[in-house]
């Protein structure tokens, strides 16, 4: 295998740069993905029939809880990569462990949020508004504990094999994803909840 | 545990498909035993990471599928052959028709035509694979199990009966009680998931492995076409996915999406159906036109008049496929002011078609064509989908789509489109591409008998459904009675049914006579063809090229070989190849238990299919294979071998 | 291509097997709307017939010139890229046509959305059309009457069709008097037509909707203003009045003859409110603005397999149907209620 050493490790190898590319690809899908929950969401958000409307039943404060833990979870991936870019192996896999407590916590909130709805009597069944609410923010929570699995993956590997051009790659990898589930859930805090909450 | 449920009952049709089909397997099991194939099938089958190989099951499938749906489509036009025939009921009707539509597109057309690219986009781009081999051999085993899936449901608790778009509310619970529906939105599901990795995986393919020289604008036709529509893959396939995991929940978990009350929409099915459902077309159809390019330059023995303009229309047609979704449903109540919108971008679509069209009849033109089998189904594309198109214009007019919305008039529309378009296309393909895999050609008298047996029948069956459109006959009709006028026509379009029945078994005669008594091909190139493909050996060494060519032209072997250009210069060294992994066969496995747990509501297993699946996912992670080398000495002695020289 | 030959031969036997142009019905109008789409789809037609024989001309021409024969061995065909010009021309004209045909399309499908031209300053009959399962309920609020599988509409006026359905989505089509459009459960829909002729004409549900679809249609029976108001007067007299029980059995039932009642269901089953795209008279948007409170009351009297069970409605009818409460005149009638 060649390893082009003018590259950054992640890139170095053809295999490797293709896998950026490629995920960067696949992200185009889950934007596709996201952009077609968020308009069934859009279309049924006043559809709530006898159910409880958003404004009903949203609370700000752990969505504000959640929204600081995924934003910093992204800048700890980002700090990890940064000190992967420099080799250092430990400060590396500390900052991905703190990534994925604080993405452990975020889905935590996320299923007492569901559940504290559940309680109020909002499920899925309820109406179309619920419905299209607990697919959106359900499929961005399994994107984030699918990313947990991943995560702890990758941690596992790098401690034993360490640094070199494919678990560069793999945290590279996973760093955009992450950042990309960010991205997502400022949307939803947005066109969810703001709106929901105004 | 109620075992009522999965059983489908009544029709003795049915229970002899059971039992051909319990038959079928125990011939193959006692087969593959007695002759001790078991390892050979796992070795350099289904562990294969090989897009040749992987190219060729897809096909593979692809063509039993055809024998499947095409079974479909005879028992339908039996049934209405005659006024109140009593063949099917409406039920069996109803599955039969779902079944057809669902088959012929997602698991005929489309495998057929990524099988196409599979085989050829690697080796048209001077490439040894594609970018990812794993995730195209996930591809193919989760295309293969999902459509295995749909296809046992009419053995095991129903086919879905909703017709293939599924419209809500007729697709929900209350509607379908049967099963049929979850294995709709479980197997497209699966299906779907391998048909977006294959997207992913060709984008990068083309985009970043071509030979050097290979500039964007000098790519072949084919490479360009198969490049957009996995363009339209990767974002068309999201929304399908979506819309079938709301249709999965409104089904199985009791949500409210496509509901009559509670706030649910049944409107909002029918556009996110479309929203991908268009732009599937054109999955299908912009690689046949990128088949078409490659043939009727090849045997009119001339370069492809207009490039240029033919990439700017594919992109064109790409953009607008996202653009007209809404022209299926004028008739929802929108106003004249949104349909009227739709119909100028559907309309607008015949412009670039047109280009191509005009574009391919003046590459005839001064050329010196022969008429190949592969070419005659070219040849005969150009009429008859001209027909499918304008009559398309027609459609996409909305006032007079009032009148054949829903009709005859439609159906034989699409099929005028969907058969010269695909499937004259991938059979032309196949003629043309197959002594390149297998290093011999089909015969052409028989291939030339099968196709004036099935482009002449094709027009018998499908020219009267016009017809009967316009006397108003509604598509999806059981039976009607002989007061309506229908009968004449109807057992008109049965016996081109007939005509195309026979024409499809002297094509599937002429594979088996072909591969008894056809001469090999010596020298890799049978056609004079003018793209890489033909510049290596067949069949194709497992590298595919001893040597990345250096590409100067846009038809760079014909170049190659009319001007002297060279094309392989370097020395050959050892060449990097991916080892086999059962991996992805194992974890298409565990996605069918997944799948059918999950039609039948069966929690438990479902639930330990998912861990399954994520368990492989995480072992193909901790892989670190990292393949084999096969050195130079094997590659020179390989190269001897395939050129009949001695070694 | 000497073999196209037969090909040929046999489209134009398809055309001699067409048993005359009365038998399609399509483009056999018996009202404006209907004759609005019908001049559309044959001067479409036209057009077609003119884009397929150029490029029939073209390849024909092409194939027999460019064919590899004994004559042209050893000729070695030029290397194109193509022609700028010779392409803008194939890129101009069809954009020419495709521009025309918008223009006659945007034309024609706001002319047959409307009340068509000659009849606009008549006040249009409303008939209620709403599906369940395999049949045809239409409830004239007018008269205050209703009839299932059958419709008697006056000739020389408009009509307006308002549909919606109790269940799966259908199309009410009368080929010979207007285009289809769909019946929806949360969403009403208007289909404007005018009968200029006396006469029996089928319709029927063109959208696949399970089961007994094949079986969907009705009677539209054309008649003039006279025999109309003596039929509804007819009606008024000798058909029992339409009850929420019997209204219920109906839905709950898969096919059935035709039947005719003295009063509609729309009082006690009001249909969904009008979707905000086309000017609502009423200016009840209430569909589009919440979770359509009113189209799940008229969906919880809905038929199979669910057992209707209450029949509580919390919210306002659709204020419109209180509308004109008929007074009814006595007469003679013997019209067959079965």
């Amino acid at each position: 295998m060649k390893i082009d050493a003018s590259k950054p490790l992640e890139y170095s190898t053809e295999e490797n740069s293709n896998k950026i590319f490629g995920f960067w690809v696949f992200l185009g899908a889950e934007i596709a993905l996201f952009a077609t929950l968020f308009t069934v969401y859009l279309v049924m958000v006043n559809r709530f029939a006898s159910g409880p409307s958003g404004p009903e039943i949203f609370e700000i404060g752990p969505v504000l809880y959640e929204t600081f833990l995924l934003l910093s979870s992204s800048f700890t991936i980002g700090l990890a990569v940064h000190a992967m870019r420099h080799g250092y192996k430990k400060a590396m896999m500390v900052f991905i462990g703190i990534t994925l407590l604080m993405g452990l916590a975020f889905a935590g909130i996320e299923v007492m949020e569901f559940l504290t709805y559940i309680h109020e009597g909002a499920t899925l069944q309820t109406s179309g508004f619920l419905s299209s609410l607990f697919v959106l923010l359900g499929t961005h929570g399994a994107h984030v504990s699918f990313g947990l699995l991943w995560g702890g993956a990758i941690l596992i590997q790098l401690w034993r094999q360490g640094i070199n051009p494919a678990t560069a790659n793999k945290t590279f990898i996973f760093s955009l994803y992450w950042h990309f589930l960010d991205i997502v859930w400022i949307f939803i805090f947005s066109f969810v909840y703001l709106k929901g909450l105004m | 545990m109620d075992f009522e449920r999965f059983k489908v009952h009544g029709e003795p049709l049915i229970y002899g498909a059971m039992i051909s089909i319990a038959l079928a397997t125990i011939g193959i099991i006692i087969g593959l035993t007695y002759f001790k194939k078991w390892g050979y099938l796992w070795r350099e089958w289904l562990t294969t990471v090989d897009h040749k190989r992987i190219g060729v099951m897809y096909i593979l499938a692809a063509l039993l599928m055809l024998f499947r749906g095409g079974v479909d489509a005879m028992m339908m036009r039996l049934q209405t052959a005659a006024p109140e025939m009593k063949f099917l009921d409406a039920q069996h009707y109803n599955e039969v028709f779902t079944t057809h539509g669902l088959i012929m597109i997602l698991f005929m057309a489309m495998p057929f035509i990524i099988g196409l690219m599979n085989v050829i986009v690697p080796l048209q781009i001077g490439a040894r694979d594609v970018a990812f081999p794993r995730l195209n051999a996930v591809s193919f085993w989760l295309f293969f199990f999902g459509a295995m899936l749909l296809n046992i449901s009419f053995v095991i608790g129903g086919s879905p009966d909703a017709g293939w778009s599924a419209y809500f509310p007729l697709a929900s619970l209350e509607f379908s009680p049967t099963v049929g529906n979850n294995y709709y939105s479980l197997a497209l599901q699966i299906s779907g998931i391998g048909t977006l990795l294959t997207g992913v995986n060709f984008i990068v393919t083309i985009l970043k492995m071509r030979a050097p020289g290979m500039k964007l604008m000098k790519m072949p036709m084919f490479i360009w076409s198969a490049l957009l529509t996995n363009v339209i893959i990767v974002f068309a396939f999201p929304v399908l996915t979506v819309a079938l995991a709301l249709m999965m929940f409104d089904r199985l978990f009791g949500s409210q999406f496509f509901t009559m009350s509670n706030g649910g929409m049944d409107m909002l099915w029918a556009n996110l159906f479309w929203v991908w459902g268009h732009p599937e077309v054109y999955i299908v159809i912009l690689p046949a036109f990128g088949i078409y390019s490659e043939i009727i330059a090849t045997f009119s023995k001339k370069n492809l008049y207009g490039y240029t303009s033919m990439v700017f229309s594919m992109v064109i047609i790409s953009l607008l496929s996202f653009l007209v979704w809404a022209h299926h449903f004028y008739t929802m109540g929108q106003g004249a002011m949104v349909n009227g919108f739709f119909s100028i971008t559907t309309m607008a679509i015949a412009v670039p078609t047109g280009v191509k069209i005009f574009n391919w009849l003046f590459t005839l033109r001064k050329g010196r064509i022969t008429f190949t089998t592969p070419m005659l189904y070219t040849l005969a594309f150009i009429p008859i989908f001209t027909i499918g198109g304008v009559t398309g214009v027609m459609l996409a007019m909305a006032s007079a789509d009032y009148q054949y919305h829903n009709t005859m008039f439609l159906v034989a529309h699409f099929h005028y489109v969907l058969i010269p378009g695909a499937v004259f296309a991938v059979i032309a393909g196949f003629h043309y591409w197959f002594p390149k895999v297998f290093g011999f050609r089909l015969n052409d008298r028989l291939g030339r008998h099968a196709f004036w047996w099935i482009a002449i029948s094709f027009n018998v069956t499908f020219f009267p459904l016009f017809l009967l459109g316009l006397m108003g006959m509604t598509r999806r009709t059981y039976t009607y009675s002989a007061e309506t006028g229908f009968g004449p026509l109807n057992s008109l379009s049965f016996v081109g049914a007939v005509g195309l029945c026979i024409g499809f078994v002297i094509l599937v005669y002429n594979i088996y006579w072909s591969t008894r008594y056809m001469p090999k091909d010596t020298n890799g190139d049978p056609w004079d063809g003018r793209t890489l493909e033909w510049a290596t050996n067949s069949p194709i060494p497992a590298y595919n090229f001893a040597i990345v060519p250096k590409v100067q032209t846009r038809d760079a072997f014909w170049t190659s070989k009319v001007d002297n250009i060279p094309l392989f210069e370097e020395k050959i060294t050892k060449i990097h190849m991916p080892s086999n992994t059962g991996k992805p066969f194992i974890m298409g496995v565990i996605f069918f238990i997944f799948g059918f747990s999950m039609v039948f509501s069966l929690w438990i297993p479902a639930i330990l299919a998912a861990v399954g699946i994520v368990i492989v996912m995480a072992t193909m992670s901790f892989d670190r294979d990292h393949g084999f080398y096969i050195s130079a000495e094997e590659v020179i002695a390989t190269e001897k071998k395939l050129r009949g020289e001695t070694v | 291509m000497n073999k196209k030959g037969p090909l040929y031969v046999l489209f134009l036997s398809l055309v001699f097997l067409l048993p005359g142009c009365s038998s399609l019905t399509v483009l056999n109008p018996k009202g404006p709307a209907a004759r609005t789409i019908s001049d559309t789809i044959i001067l479409s037609i036209l057009v077609m017939l003119g884009v397929l024989a150029v490029v029939y001309i073209l390849y024909i021409f092409i194939l027999v010139k460019y064919r590899a024969k004994k004559s042209n061995e050893g000729y070695v065909p030029p290397h194109e890229e193509g022609n700028k010009w010779l392409e803008a021309l194939w890129i101009a004209i069809p954009i020419i046509i495709v521009a025309f045909l918008s223009v006659i399309t945007v034309k024609t499908t706001s002319a047959v959305e409307n009340v068509p031209a000659d009849y606009k300053n008549q006040t249009p009959l409303v008939i209620y059309a709403s599906s369940s399962n395999w049949k045809w309920h239409f409830s004239y609020p007018e008269e205050g009457i209703e009839t299932v599988n059958y419709v008697n509409i006056p000739t020389h006026r408009p009509i307006e069709f308002r549909m919606y359905s109790f269940g799966t989505i259908t199309s009410l089509w009368i080929p010979q008097l207007a285009g289809q459009k769909y019946a929806m459960s949360n969403m009403l829909t208007k289909l404007n037509l005018v009968a200029d002729s006396e006469g029996s004409f089928i319709g029927k549900n063109a959208n696949f909707s399970g089961r007994g679809f094949a079986y969907m249609e009705f009677e539209t029976l054309a008649m003039n203003t006279k025999a109309y108001d003596d039929w509804v007067k007819e009606v008024k007299e000798t058909a029992p009045a339409l009850t929420e029980e019997e209204f219920k059995s109906l839905l709950a039932m898969e096919h059935l003859g035709r039947k005719t009642y003295s009063s509609t269901h729309l009082t006690f089953s009001p249909p969904p409110a009008d979707h905000g795209e086309m000017n609502s008279e009423d200016g009840m948007d209430m569909d589009m603005d919440n979770g359509s409170m009113e189209h799940q009351d008229n969906t919880k009297i809905h038929p199979s397999p669910a057992p209707a069970s209450e029949t509580e409605f919390d919210s306002v009818p659709n204020p419109e149907l209180d509308e004109p409460v008929p007074t009814s005149a006595v007469e003679e009638h013997t019209h067959d209620s079965n």
